[in-house]
């Protein structure tokens, strides 16, 4: 390999190429040809640094400069200035928000500082697309490891002392899974991994796929040694087409490299992957619905027990592991079971990539040690609430988890305190809302998802969820009572209970997490038909001020049903019957004469 | 509902790709993924050759093909607009994005406009939340797309 003085990162995640980067990235390239550089500086498209906010990102190597924005118009000069002269080119630097200057070197803006990077810990370093590159980052080591010094049960037991919990969800540790499907006797088992990352707002698993696809492939190879498997299935998105053609570079690298096939590593341990696609179902990320969907059947749950550890893909013992938990192992490996379970509390060890989004000013992928607090995350890393609004809510876990409030915000964030908040980890979306969100509607939002997802297969999910949302419904509508938030309560509980799987199990989440923590909110829907967000469109009331109106007739010419009347100049008055709530008349009145009550 | 005639050449492409995957009806999944591919879409017709070629019934065909919300049973616009409804998306105003479609295209979510152009669609999350709201035409991307962006979207298109 040639040695180069300077290396340019470019994002070449989702979010990025959306912006242009894949046009910069050929920018860049032409100009360092053209200028004769190409044996000095290497310019490569990376995974996602997290940082989608200001993408596309552009990094340079060694001294670690960080660029935001970059337009496929900056790259000649970041190349005449930057690469040749050595001098930063100031406007595309990070500008602190607080004291306004700019930040050059990554490793001092406080979107990084608190992140401990370990599932994400080569996502805006490398080539996803290069295994060289992976294997020079100690890439495939914990693998040749796990072959030729230790036996299958030796590395259970540092995966279960590593403490090491599943990362899509459920929590469950990951050691002691594999150890069950390794006792399952079979001629044949699979290894699973589920990349199908239904929950609206969550991009973990995706970025590591794009930026680090080799990671997952060592650690199911890992475990399909430890469990005794020669079959390995990633179930994946069709809707991630650019994490499909990752993989598939990476898998057939890996064959070419003799790290997966007939004879891994030389050793004669057999092992191979296949992709198998998802086409857009929530559900099939419960692992039994995952395992039917991968048959060609419907994604429907079906009883645990028995657990895919023992009857799983076609009635084979099956272990499904989630992106991140794989992306986790080889680490594990290399440094030590203690090492890891330093990181993170007392019951939650290593740490969390969450998806940071909604009313926030640094959107992006983050990973912190598990027992960082929410205020951390959200005003440290993610840089306060957008807009100078006030933080109102966040919503973690997707679909499945609740609402949490200010009064959480110095809350550890691990498995167990989520759930003790009346949320969970989910998969690790994190969505921050501000006070211009109305409770009552997101409830709604998250209801409509999962009436839409339910699979259909058990009633309480299937009729149950349908009537939590028509309630809630009925109260965005203005036509709630004091017994529909009870009958909220009460059928939230039951079908919590009652459902069939995780999706059901959970899906009240959200609207029992709000009423507790938005009981105010709720009460003003039903007893004063308010929406103090505004959100509520059958709540507002659009009221025109006599002190202020003019009677230039603005807003009776711009109304688009004629529910204002008034002569010119006098004052006009707008009539509710007819009023369709469309705000015509507050975006074009001057004189601040229309108001919403 | 009216009887489609796929062409020949198309079907054939399609029993081999059923070929491919050895008639397995445990490939269904990926059949119907290829089939979408040819066709843009999966009609009555398309799921009776599938059923056919695999061996299964067409109920087993039609009930995989309903589940998934990726397949679909109405042809596409030539431009298929999707605006992203994930929860960051919608945060974020997507609600809005999608009113100002539908005023402007005059149709429903789930239709196509009587020219063939354009056809309405929502999804849920292309995980480019950086970028919320964001609006899908065809494969390409756009970011922070406000409501009175809309119709410069659709202009670019409409020619």
């Amino acid at each position: 390999m040639a040695k180069y003085k300077m290396h340019l990162l470019v994002c070449g995640g989702t979010g990025c190429h959306a912006s242009e980067s894949e046009s910069l990235l050929s920018h860049l390239k032409a100009i360092v040809t053209d200028k004769g550089l190409d044996n000095e500086v290497q310019v490569i498209a990376t995974g996602c640094f997290g940082f989608c906010e200001k993408g596309p990102i552009v990094k340079i190597m060694p001294d670690n400069t960080f660029y935001t924005q970059v337009t496929p118009a900056d790259a000649r000069e970041i190349i005449e200035e930057h690469v040749i002269k050595g001098r930063k080119v100031n406007r595309l630097l990070y500008v602190n928000p607080e004291n306004k200057e700019h930040i050059a070197d990554s490793k001092h803006m406080g979107f990084y500082k608190k992140q401990i990077r370990i599932a994400l810990r080569n996502c805006g370093f490398i080539d996803p697309e290069n295994i060289d590159e992976y294997i020079s980052r100690d890439g495939y080591e914990a693998l040749a490891k796990c072959l030729t010094e230790m036996t299958p049960q030796q590395v259970i037991e540092i995966m279960k002392k590593s403490g090491l919990r599943g990362r899509g969800g459920g929590g469950f540790p990951t050691g002691l899974k594999w150890e069950i499907t390794s006792k399952s006797v079979s001629d044949v088992k699979y290894v699973v991994c589920n990349a199908d990352e239904g929950d609206p707002g969550a991009f973990m698993d995706r970025s590591i796929l794009e930026g680090d696809p080799h990671s997952v492939i060592e650690a199911m190879i890992i475990c399909g040694y430890c469990i005794g498997a020669s079959n390995g299935l990633v179930y994946i998105r069709a809707e991630y087409p650019l994490a499909i053609d990752r993989l598939k570079t990476a898998i057939g690298q890996a064959r070419e490299y003799g790290l997966l096939g007939n004879d891994v590593l030389g050793t004669g341990f057999a092992f191979d992957i296949e992709l198998r696609y998802g086409a857009g179902a929530f559900v099939c990320g419960e692992e039994t619905a995952l395992i039917h969907s991968m048959e060609g059947l419907r994604g429907e749950p079906t009883m645990k027990p028995p657990f895919p550890s023992v009857s799983g893909y076609y009635g084979k013992p099956t272990n499904v592991n989630n992106v991140e938990t794989f992306a986790n192992v080889p680490v594990i490996i290399n440094k030590g079971a203690d090492w890891f379970a330093s990181i993170g509390t007392e019951k939650s060890k290593g740490t969390k990539v969450f998806a940071l989004a909604g009313k926030i000013n640094n959107v992006g992928l983050i990973e912190v040690p598990m027992g960082t607090t929410l205020r951390e995350v959200i005003y440290e890393i993610g840089g306060g609430i957008k807009d100078g609004k006030k933080f109102k809510a966040v919503q973690t876990g997707g679909p499945s988890g609740g609402c949490l409030t200010e009064k959480h915000l110095d809350f550890p964030i691990d498995y167990d305190n989520l759930i003790a908040a009346g949320s969970m980890m989910g998969s690790g979306g994190m969505i921050v809302m501000d006070e211009d969100d109305c409770m009552v509607s997101i409830a709604k939002f998250y209801l409509e998802f999962t009436v839409e997802e339910s699979c259909g297969k058990c009633s309480p999910c299937r009729i149950g969820n349908k009537r939590l949302h028509e309630i809630l419904d009925k109260l965005t509508k203005g036509n709630g009572t004091r017994e529909d938030i009870d009958r909220l309560r009460n059928l939230g509980h039951v079908i919590k209970d009652t459902a069939l799987c995780g999706l059901g199990q959970t899906s009240p989440n959200p609207v029992l997490s709000t009423i507790d923590n938005f009981w105010d909110e709720y009460m003003e829907h039903v007893n004063e038909k308010k929406c103090r967000s505004g959100q509520c469109k059958a709540l507002l009331q659009y009221v025109i001020d006599p002190e202020n109106c003019v009677g230039c007739t603005a807003c009776a010419r711009n109304c688009p049903v004629n529910a204002i009347a008034g002569e010119r100049k006098g004052i006009h008055v707008i009539d509710q019957t007819t009023c369709i709530k469309c705000g015509a008349c507050l975006e074009k009145c001057k004189f601040n004469a229309v108001f919403i009550k | 509902m009216a009887i489609i005639k796929l062409s020949e050449s198309k079907l054939e492409e399609l029993r081999n790709v059923c070929k491919s995957f050895n008639n397995e009806k445990g490939e269904l999944i990926n059949v119907l993924h290829k089939a979408q591919g040819i066709f843009g879409y999966l009609p009555a017709e398309v799921q009776e050759v599938i059923a056919k070629e695999l061996n299964i019934s067409v109920a087993h065909v039609y009930g995989v093909v309903t589940f998934y919300s990726f397949f679909t049973m109405l042809p596409k616009g030539e431009h298929p607009v999707s605006i992203c409804l994930g929860t960051a998306c919608y945060v974020r105003g997507a609600e809005k994005v999608i009113e100002e479609f539908k005023r402007i295209l005059n149709v429903n979510v789930g239709e196509t406009t009587p020219d063939g152009k354009f056809s309405l669609a929502c999804l849920r999350c292309v995980g480019a939340c950086g970028l919320a709201p964001v609006v899908l035409v065809g494969d390409k991307v756009y970011g922070r797309v406000a409501p009175d962006g809309v119709k410069d979207i659709i202009a670019e298109y409409a020619k």
